[in-house]
């Protein structure tokens, strides 16, 4: 595989590691876009990211020429081939201070990062792919929701998701109907939004960051963004982590793996709304990693 | 050579690997096959690709009459693999036209044959009639086909009978670019050997061979063990040799594209009333007291998909054309069958069917056609049926069976003698409740205990003669149904249909205005314009002549749509409806 041309996806910031999992002076190596490339906190606890070379052992003595652009935000390292912008797309969520904030998972599948995009806006296979936690039969019906592409903040936004999910809340135990809003502010990016159980005015956020690590594998990292303040870490972790692995062999599974976006190329349905916004808003800025183009 | 093995037969599984309810996966020039037997013994060679989101459907499950797919749950229909439902819009009928690709397939010498686009026929092979053989195992090579060929023609093996000797001579009788014969003798005993090469791809093969003779127990083991270890060796030789070239690359498959309309979604589109199909009467049949069946087979070809609740327009020898039910269950996709009763004042319809058409026939028929889709999100699922309206629900309810979702049908008939289609409604069990010999009285009483406990999330469904109909729905609307949780179709309209006004009609997308006088119906008007018009039914029964009002008041005369769709006035059936309005404008 030839390494990444396209201009686009080279000058996004991409997260590379959980800033949590880091140990300060320690240096990790990950791939990138089919680049091998190192990172490390520095002595302040700032991030450093480097093209690997096996003289450079730690942050302090990196030859500029190798220094990429690095930033840890939404506790992640996060850096880029090219020419970033200034800031990052925003999760204002983030700043409130009851939240918690973790790294659910960070999962390597074999899969290209817009396949893992498109599942991850999808309500339509909660009954069959997480069965008895999302969704669960007979109650298959995505309802019409409204999606847009918000020309100014150039990101897609889907609302008014609505789905069934058996016990939904902690207080009862029949199952309702749960609100959800998907944000797709990044190629390879997406925020959801889900009504809290335990706050109805106010909803929990989880994100996922995927890191592209060629065409047909991606790192995906799992930021949680929660409103619980009883459930353990490792509790939150484990039940993210189940709905992650389910997803898994599912993903692995698609063929082809880059996402073709010819619309001819596969069968949507009005519940795929999200999915045809998003396929169209990655044609549009032309973007040739990770999927199939259409052909010219 | 890989180019001309497309027009080939090859044997992509064996017969044996096709267990039960199991998807195979199966693999040729680099393309990727889902392989399963239905119940009925189809075996069904697809496009290893959910038409949705491209997820393999060789990890789909099979129902024993239809394949569903792990992400999202779409159904496939044995032997069509037509996409009969889409979970995410129980509601409505997936357009007909969703349907994967399909591959030839033929069972022969213990193996699964397909090919992508055949010239001929699977290969006859003199060494192995058909009868008693053994298939052995598939043995995969990492290695282009035309090398494990040369390198079978070298294959050493003992006969079946004498499997643990040594001094075996093998001789090639015959090689081809795909398989090699080859002749064991040892003393008395021989074998004869047939070995396919499969081309899985540009790099790997499979190599299935078949011997001339059967074995039991533990003979056969022994020869299968025997045949597992020459054969390793031999992979292992050729891949060595292989390794040692440069691999050719693998083939890429070429994904056939979706329709022009499936990648937008549109409504289904029928046109007139065109009979498409020709179909034998394969077997006719009285189900019960005046109503016959009729099993008809498609002259040449496989039928299209159908969906449970959908109906075919049979056009009679003596010209008329009537609409009638397909009573099968799910991927029962060899026939149609359906029930026809003789109506004592039939204009000619039910009276042909029962008096003049005779097993042997041929009848022209209609595309199937669903206006009357079931959903399957139903916590629960009443099926109300009254005498011969048991088609309908008999298709809805052997499908809700066959996905185990909970369902009742109440089934109203004069008497045992007049429940018809006993088999299917066997396979029913103790969903099936008749109720026998009812006054009217006695069948409203009946219908308000059945309808009493609505629940929010449960689904009627109503079909049989009108007073019964109408008065199963008014009991439904006074105990707390939903007019969105209650379906029904009826038979005919017995509406009198009011034909004196006179107004005109704007089509919208065709640009044309037109004037319908009284006496005649939007849908004559349209069709003398040419514009054309689907129908069946043309008595406002069945739903097919749908057109969406985009403005004006439409003066409902069918009884297709239930009050809440004819208070909103935004569809109209064409064939009988009329305008209150001066002025009608339509979606066409
Ligand atoms: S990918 Fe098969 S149902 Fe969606
Ligand atoms: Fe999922």
């Amino acid at each position: 595989m030839t390494k990444c041309l396209d201009p686009v996806i080279l000058n996004l910031w991409h997260p590379i590691g959980a800033i949590a999992e880091a140990v300060p002076g320690g240096v990790q190596d990950t791939v990138l876009l089919e680049e091998r490339l190192s990172f490390a906190l520095n002595a302040d606890g700032e991030p450093v990211v480097w093209r690997s070379r096996p003289d450079v052992q730690g942050p302090d003595r990196v030859p500029a020429a190798d220094r990429l652009p690095a930033r840890s935000t939404y506790g992640y390292v996060w850096t880029s081939l090219g020419s970033p912008p200034a800031e990052l797309f925003p999760i204002p969520e983030y700043e409130e201070p009851d939240r918690r904030k973790l790294n659910a998972a960070t999962f390597g599948v074999n899969v290209s990062a817009p396949r893992a995009i498109e599942n991850f806006l999808d309500m339509g296979h909660f009954p069959y792919v997480h069965t008895d936690i999302l969704g669960v039969e007979p109650h298959t019906e995505v309802k019409e929701y409204d999606v847009e592409i918000s020309v100014d903040r150039d990101e897609i936004l889907a609302t008014r998701c609505r789905f069934f999910q058996p016990m939904a809340s902690t207080a009862s135990d029949g199952g309702a109907d749960v609100d959800y809003v998907y944000r797709v502010p990044h190629p390879y990016c997406s925020v959801l939004y889900k009504s809290s159980p335990v706050d109805e005015a106010r909803r929990d956020v989880i994100a996922v960051f995927l890191q592209p690590v060629d065409q047909e594998h991606v790192r995906a990292h799992m930021l949680l963004c929660v409103l619980d303040e009883d459930n353990e870490d490792k509790v939150i972790k484990r039940f993210q982590q189940t709905i992650f692995g389910q997803d898994k062999p599912i993903l692995e599974n698609q063929v082809p793996k880059r996402l073709p976006l010819d619309p001819r190329a596969e069968t949507p349905i009005r519940a795929d709304k999200s999915a045809i916004a998003y396929r169209r808003w990655l044609s549009q800025k032309g973007i040739t990693y990770g999927v199939i183009p259409v052909a010219a | 050579m890989l180019e001309e093995a497309r027009s080939r037969w090859h044997p992509i599984a064996a017969t044996h690997d096709l267990q039960f309810r199991h998807v195979f996966h199966g693999q040729l020039l680099g393309r990727e096959f889902a392989v399963w037997r239905a119940d009925d013994g189809y075996v069904n060679i697809w496009e290893n690709r959910c038409l949705h989101r491209g997820v393999r459907l060789s990890i789909g499950i099979n129902d024993g009459r239809e394949l569903k797919c792990q992400y999202h749950g779409w159904r496939y229909s044995n032997r069509t693999a037509g996409c009969t439902y889409i979970p995410a819009h129980p509601a409505d009928a997936p357009a007909r036209t969703i349907t994967n690709r399909t591959f030839p397939a033929i069972e022969r010498y213990g193996l699964v044959w397909s090919s992508e686009e055949p010239r001929g026929e699977v290969p006859d092979v003199a060494a192995l009639a058909e009868g008693k053989l053994l298939a052995l195992r598939g043995i995969p090579v990492n290695a282009p086909a035309d090398k494990v060929v040369e390198r079978l023609k070298a294959y050493r093996f003992q006969p079946n009978a004498a499997i643990g000797g040594e001094g075996a001579e093998t001789i090639v009788e015959a090689a081809q670019d795909f398989a090699v014969a080859l002749h064991s003798r040892d003393g008395g005993a021989e074998t004869h050997g047939v070995f396919f090469v499969q081309p899985v791809d540009s790099n790997r093969s499979v190599i299935r061979g078949v011997l001339d003779q059967e074995a039991e127990g533990a003979a056969r083991l022994a020869i299968l063990r025997h045949h597992n270890e020459r054969l390793s060796k031999l992979r292992d030789e050729v891949e060595r040799e292989a390794a040692s070239a440069p691999a050719p690359t693998p083939i890429e498959p070429v994904y056939e594209r979706v329709s022009a309309e499936l990648a937008e979604m549109p409504e289904v589109t029928t046109h007139g009333r065109k009979a498409a199909l020709r179909v034998s009467v394969a077997r006719k049949w009285q189900t019960a007291d005046g109503i016959a069946g009729f099993e008809l087979r498609p002259i040449k070809g496989i039928l299209p998909t159908f969906q449970p609740g959908a109906h075919i327009d049979v056009h009679m020898p003596n010209g008329e054309i009537r609409q009638y039910s397909i009573t099968n269950g799910p991927g029962e996709t060899d026939s149609f069958i359906i029930g026809v009763k003789l109506e004592r004042d039939s204009k000619g319809g039910s009276k042909c069917m029962h008096e003049t058409v005779r097993e042997g026939d041929v009848l022209a028929i209609s595309e199937p056609r669903n206006n009357f889709p079931l959903r399957r999100d139903s916590i629960k699922t009443l099926f109300v049926a009254g005498g011969i309206g048991i088609t309908p629900l008999l298709a809805m309810a052997q499908a809700l069976k066959n996905q185990e979702l909970t369902h009742e049908l109440h089934y109203f008939a004069q008497g045992e003698e007049h429940l018809a289609f006993a088999d299917r409604l066997k396979y029913l069990g103790d969903a099936l409740k008749p109720h026998l010999g009812l006054s009217p009285d006695a069948t409203g009483a009946e219908l308000r205990q059945i309808l009493a406990d609505y629940r929010n999330g449960m689904h009627l469904y109503i079909c049989g003669p009108g007073p019964m109909l109408e008065a199963a729905r008014k009991i439904a609307a006074d105990q707390g149904w939903p007019d969105t949780a209650v379906h029904f179709e009826y038979f005919k309209n017995t509406n009198k249909i009011d034909d004196s006004s006179s107004f005109e009609v704007a089509l919208a997308r065709s640009c044309v205005t037109l004037q319908v006088p009284a006496g005649k119906t939007i849908m004559q008007v349209m069709r003398e314009s040419g514009i054309d018009v689907p129908s069946s039914c043309e008595q406002g029964a069945c739903g097919t002549c749908v057109a969406t009002v985009i403005e004006g008041e439409p003066d409902h005369q069918d009884v297709y749509l239930n009050d809440a769709e004819r208070k909103a006035g935004t569809k109209i059936m064409t064939c009988v409806s009329r305008a209150k309005s001066a002025r009608l404008v339509l979606d066409i």
